[in-house]
């Protein structure tokens, strides 16, 4: 019985996040320039000028890497909009109900997760619209990747959520916490060569592992795998469940700790 | 009569603070009774009530609600009650319906459902039936920022009550609201009070709110001033006195010390009517008086002057 409320807990809360992101005609608008900016116009300024030299679709390139930061980001941002509940109060209601901490952190994962998975769908339409070089076959296979990346985005989300009091302190720290991580995940350019401390900085952003992860689904037995490619997909997979675990544990705790030990 | 809430020795310092919000406070408060906190902003009230909707974590001390301990049992804890907060706690971009959906689900009375039409027949004949008490039938699948003030508090009301509390917590749930708004919650509140023979834990600043509960319990700086049903903490603080003049002011006061009255100066002579009353003193009294004038002030005032004792004591 208890399960099973946990359960019903988590898909109302996920479903919150939903509806609110539907209804929310900004944020829907929001959410697709900056992949028509990445896309469009980054990937397609690269792929005139660098495309034939690198040996491979730059485009497409971009697109998968885009498809990876985006799940992962905005799954985490979404997460982030526990801070405002917090401030509207609407926390509240979710705190003094007799469900599990873990479950309202799990509902609101789940809830981002399908919200990024939405965003997709919106990326994926513009892409035809402007003709991304796309190997279909190839794209469905990411699907299991997807939410693979969402989920890790989440917990990312959790952990930053759990040490960000205020929404202040979210939109002055969340950037600077993000942002970097487009350009040392590779995102827009390949980071398989890079120097010493740039190396490290981008195998130390979570990021880097949710679009490598699409990537080497996606470009898994074709001739560019070698020059796009950092890991294997389980390799990636290995390191991801890893972090996944230490954020989410360590991210639910400190967050409900503060919540109640103010 | 069993308890329905029991606080024992609560205390709450919050981080980085050098002085207790809520200081060693006891006190307890029967089933199906109606107990009001009151105190002026920043007593400890939301704190306390914070901490007794397990929102909070404590300092020191043991609370339970209907036998339950806070920190053993909170989720048993979280089941029993339901809580109106002092700021509003609907999610303003769901729809009236949704909010008590979501509230339904989250309290284990229905599965979860993507929407209403999905919904079993007993959920929806419950949510008719309360947005008809509402009258909010046409607005229910609207969303809830074309409701009034007075309308949402009302919706939260009704919300809490979705899961059958056994105790009632109200966070100053009239603040914000304006007088006729606030009146008309209020009959509403007694009228849940009857039919549902909840236990209500009110915290307020407002003394008429109070008056109307069956013990009150009036806290300021973190500490409970005065504990008691409203007509004893009225005979308790409320000083009844005289004041009175003579034209021989020096005549009377002698006399007064003479029969050991004991009086203060002022403008006039203020004798306080302790163990007697006025008629009583008055022909105890030979030296003739030029003035008099019987005072007895109103539980407001009683409650002000505790307040600011308090506050000249804590500025000491």
């Amino acid at each position: 019985m208890k399960i099973k409320r946990e359960i019903n807990a988590i898909f109302a809360i996920a479903s919150r996040d939903f509806i609110k992101f539907i209804r929310d005609r900004f944020r829907i608008v929001a959410t697709f320039i900056f992949p028509i900016i990445f896309i469009g116009i980054l990937g397609g300024s690269l792929q005139s000028n660098l495309g034939k030299t690198v040996g491979y679709n730059f485009l497409t390139f971009v697109f998968i890497g885009v498809i990876g930061q985006t799940l992962f980001q905005s799954t985490a941002s979404g997460i982030i909009s526990l801070v405002r509940d917090r401030e509207e109060d609407f926390a509240q209601e979710m705190f003094v109900a007799p469900v599990s901490r873990f479950s309202i952190v799990l509902g609101k994962i789940v809830g981002e997760s399908t919200v990024a998975l939405a965003q997709i769908l919106g990326i994926v339409i513009f892409a035809l619209v402007i003709r991304v070089p796309i190997d279909w076959t190839h794209f469905v296979r990411l699907i299991p990747a997807m939410f693979v990346a969402c989920l890790f985005g989440g917990a990312f989300g959790v952990l930053v959520l759990a040490n960000l009091g205020t929404q202040v302190s979210v939109q002055q720290i969340f950037p600077f916490v993000i942002f970097p991580q487009f350009f040392l995940s590779g995102v827009f350019a390949p980071i398989k060569n890079l120097p010493p401390v740039l190396f490290l900085f981008s195998r130390l952003a979570p990021m880097t592992y949710a679009v490598d992860l699409v990537r080497s689904i996606y470009y898994w037995g074709t001739p560019e795998y070698s020059k796009i490619v950092l890991h294997s997909p389980l390799v990636n997979l290995a390191i991801i469940s890893a972090i996944f675990l230490v954020f989410l544990s360590a991210g639910t705790f400190l967050f409900v700790r503060n919540e109640r030990n103010r | 009569m069993k308890k329905a809430i029991e606080v024992k020795n609560l205390i709450k310092r919050y981080k980085k603070a050098k002085t207790n919000a809520v200081d060693d406070i006891s006190f307890s408060v029967s089933e199906g009774e109606f107990f009001s906190f009151l105190g002026p902003n920043g007593a400890g009230k939301t704190t306390t009530i914070s901490i007794l909707t397990t929102t909070l974590a404590k300092t020191s001390g043991t609370v339970t609600i209907g036998g339950h301990d806070l920190d053993k049992e909170s989720s048993t804890v979280r089941q029993n009650i339901g809580v109106i907060f002092q700021a509003p706690s609907l999610d303003r971009n769901l729809t009236a319906e949704e909010n008590i959906r979501f509230h339904a689900v989250l309290y284990g009375l229905y599965t979860f459902r993507p929407s209403y039409a999905l919904m079993p027949n007993s959920y929806k004949k419950r949510v008719q039936e309360l947005a008809k008490i509402l009258s909010i039938e046409k607005d229910l699948n609207k969303p809830i920022k074309n409701l009034s003030g007075g309308m949402k508090r009302k919706l939260e009301i009704v919300r809490s009550l979705m899961h059958h509390p056994k105790v009632l917590f109200l966070d100053e749930p009239t603040s914000g609201l304006d007088p006729i708004s606030r009146k008309n919650l209020w009959e509403y509140l007694q009228d849940v009070r009857k039919k549902e023979k909840i236990t209500m834990f009110l915290t307020t600043h407002y003394l008429d709110e109070a008056e109307g509960a069956d013990h009150i319990a009036i806290i300021n700086n973190g500490k409970i001033v005065t504990y008691g049903t409203p007509d004893y903490i009225k005979k308790d603080l409320v000083e009844n006195y005289l004041l009175v003049d003579a034209k021989d002011r020096v005549r009377l006061k002698k006399e007064l010390s003479a029969k050991k009255i004991k009086y203060s100066e002022d403008k006039y002579v203020k004798i306080p009517l302790v163990k007697t009353n006025a008629h009583h003193l008055l022909r105890n009294i030979d030296t003739e008086l030029l003035y008099l004038k019987t005072h007895t002030p109103s539980l407001e005032e009683a409650y002000v002057d505790i307040i600011e004792e308090a506050l000249e004591e804590g500025a000491v």
